[in-house]
């Protein structure tokens, strides 16, 4: 039973992470149809900077940076490169954003080099504590109450403000949108800026001894790339669907690797979406494209 | 992905199409020469580097075919690479006790690999055929995830993931690739393992080449433009576009499984499966390499998938080539050939999106067009 309630937290926790890159990649998906290949990299620059600022400040003003830095590279890339290239196709899109995963996920590698693995989970990190009757982790346990925060928060703003309005709106109909009088870039900008600093948020969890395992920030691009099996086993154009994508995706990968063993755990993951998949092409939320001739 | 391939130009001269089939007979000629006598000139570690480009090329060939011209997305080519290498493994070698194998001759083996591949392609059909677009890459991705745990739960077929299993190389009714002491001599160089094994490859990547062309120019890739363009007006059209998908996955998937025999070749005969998933000859770093080179050459163009591999697969073995000095010694952050080369076609998949849709083909097009009226 312990076990059991172990596997639920630390997949919960993970999950729940797994649900802030998951969010900020349909954020982006659903304001612009580009597929961001570069979110894990995003993460990881966020790590980066923080890990560079927690060498001159204390740990929460680096995370601030950190995070305010991963949201602006998305907005970068956002304005530099996509909004250039106005005439490609979104899977021509999706694959430019390969070419920039490559080249931030080079440099940052290069950059850390052989050093030891730097972690970033300072306050909550290997730390264990008392939850039901079973010994579980810091890490998972905030980090399922900060995205369950930011998830609540986000979901608020959606639904409440006038930038969620004006999201839906271009989300539903872009032409309609725009002669409406809605601001087509800033829509697809504030999404990218979004989409940066929520995977900025996920790295201090991910970048940890408890979730990233012994490489650190290192492992942290590769342990980021779940978030996409949780975004379209969701479904891509659900902001909802994402969180239940990045939920399922942990507790499989939790379950999977404490009951069967480490290896079999992303296997599971991607054998769960697939399956998902066939019984529904559009993920569990997403809207079912309907072709017209 | 819906980058249009532009139709064969029909002119009204056709004394003039004649001159041209001429030279171009005339040029396949030139090019069987070059490479005939190519290892006599060139040093066996640029041989190795061509050879790997060529392994590239043939996989990048069958992925641009399904990407470029069929407009399916996939990441999992190195799924059907592993497929293919595993299966000449199992069919050439004889088995022990600690691996399975046939001891098919190796020719044989080399096919039934490539159908072995085709198949695995094929079985991926349900799938393929309910997906589209972005769900289908993410969806074909599980692929690699799938191959990386089955291979290392059956080290009896594919070989421990820390030593690896050996295959033989190829011997074609009586000359043989791998020979140790070799006989042969072209222009008083004697043409051992590595000589013979680069006409091998030179000779597969144009069979590759020449099938592709065929398969494009005809009935089969009309099919798939239609299926690529628009699938609902495809099948207006009478065009089976479940069946259409499969076969451009099987078609893709058994170049993929050539390659991955060649990958074996390369190793001289070693078959041995990754350590991690996003890290060796079979991950998904590759399979997203695969995506870059044939980005990088021009989504759909057989002549751009071999001239992105020259720069994918080929840069990160020239560069140490080129500069001499000792790049291990340099420490943790140097920029070694591989940072490099990632950092380049990085950069190049940007910018070809963004400025140059069609890829080095259509560079190359261009060029073509400025000397030829």
């Amino acid at each position: 039973m312990t076990t059991f309630v172990q596997a639920i937290v630390n997949g919960l926790g993970e999950g729940a992470v797994f649900a802030l890159l998951a969010l900020g990649f349909v954020i982006i998906y659903k304001a612009t149809e580009t597929v961001n290949f570069a979110h894990g990299s995003l993460a990881l620059f966020g790590g980066y900077i923080i890990f560079r600022a927690k060498e001159h400040l204390p740990w929460f003003p680096s995370v601030v940076i950190g995070v305010v830095a991963a949201a602006l590279l998305g907005l970068l890339i956002e304005r530099l490169l996509l909004a250039r290239a106005k005439n490609a196709t979104p899977d021509s899109l999706a694959i430019l954003t390969i070419g920039v995963d490559i080249v931030i996920l080079t440099e940052i590698t290069r950059r850390l080099g052989t050093a030891a693995a730097p972690f970033l989970g300072d306050p909550y990190d290997s730390k264990p504590m008392h939850l039901f009757g079973a010994t579980v982790s810091r890490t998972y346990v905030v980090a399922l109450i900060v995205a369950l925060v930011l998830i609540g928060l986000f979901f608020l703003a959606f639904r409440y403000t006038n930038w969620g309005l004006a999201m839906r709106a271009q989300a539903e109909n872009r032409e309609a949108s725009a002669l409406m009088g809605i601001r087509s870039w800033r829509v697809t900008a504030s999404a990218w800026l979004v989409g940066g600093g929520l995977a900025g948020i996920a790295v201090i969890f991910l970048a940890t001894n408890d979730i990233g395992g012994g490489s650190g920030l290192l492992a942290s691009h590769t342990v980021a790339f779940a978030a996409f099996p949780a975004a379209v086993l969701g479904g891509l154009t659900s902001a909802e669907g994402a969180v239940v994508g990045g939920l399922l995706v942990g507790l499989t990968d939790s379950i999977a690797s404490q009951y069967v063993d480490l290896n079999f755990a992303s296997v599971a993951v991607y054998l769960v979406m697939l399956l998902v998949l066939v019984v529904r092409p559009a993920g569990l939320f997403g809207r079912v494209e309907q072709a017209r001739v | 992905m819906s980058e249009a391939v532009e139709a064969p130009v029909v002119t009204a001269r056709r004394d003039h199409e004649t001159v041209r089939t001429a030279v171009k007979y005339a040029l396949i000629v030139a090019a069987g020469i070059v490479v005939w006598l190519l290892p006599a000139y060139v040093k066996n570690e640029w041989l190795v580097v061509l050879m790997w480009i060529m392994t590239g090329a043939v996989g990048a060939m069958g992925l641009t075919m399904l990407i470029g011209q069929a407009g399916q997305l996939s990441l999992a080519h190195t799924f059907f690479l592993l497929v293919g290498g595993v299966a000449y493994a199992v069919f050439a070698s004889k088995g022990t006790s600690e691996y399975i194998g046939f001891g098919l001759p190796t020719l044989l083996s080399a096919l039934l690999a490539v159908l072995v591949s085709a198949a695995a392609g094929a079985l991926f059909a349900p799938i393929s055929g309910r997906l589209r677009g972005i769900y289908l890459g993410v969806a074909s991705l599980s692929l690699v995830f799938l191959g990386f745990w089955l291979a290392n739960q059956l080290p009896s077929l594919a070989g421990s993931a820390s030593s690896g299993r050996y295959a033989p190389s190829l011997n074609f009714f009586g000359f043989d690739f791998g020979v140790q002491t070799p006989s042969l001599y072209v222009l008083n160089v004697p043409m051992g393992q590595t000589e013979r094994t680069f006409w091998l490859f030179a000779a597969l990547t144009a069979i590759a080449y020449a099938l592709g062309r065929g398969a494009m120019n005809g009935r089969v890739g009309r099919g798939w433009r239609a299926v690529r363009d628009n699938e609902a007006m495809a099948a207006v059209m009478g065009v089976s576009v479940v069946r259409q998908k499969a076969m451009a996955f099987a078609i893709s998937s058994a170049y993929a499984g050539l390659a991955g025999v060649m990958t074996v070749w390369w190793y001289s005969g070693l078959m041995k499966p990754d350590e991690a998933v996003d890290h060796g000859t079979y991950s998904t770093t590759v399979a997203i390499s695969f995506l870059a080179m044939c980005v990088i050459g021009g989504l759909g163009s057989l002549g751009g998938s071999v001239m992105g591999a020259a720069l994918v697969f080929g840069l990160p073995l020239a560069i140490p080539l080129i500069r001499s000095e000792d790049t291990v010694s340099a420490g943790g952050t140097a920029f070694t050939p591989v940072v490099i080369t990632n950092l380049i076609y990085g950069a190049l998949i940007v910018l070809i999106v963004i400025f140059q849709p069609r890829g080095l083909a259509g560079l190359w097009d261009r060029a073509i067009r400025l000397v030829r009226r």
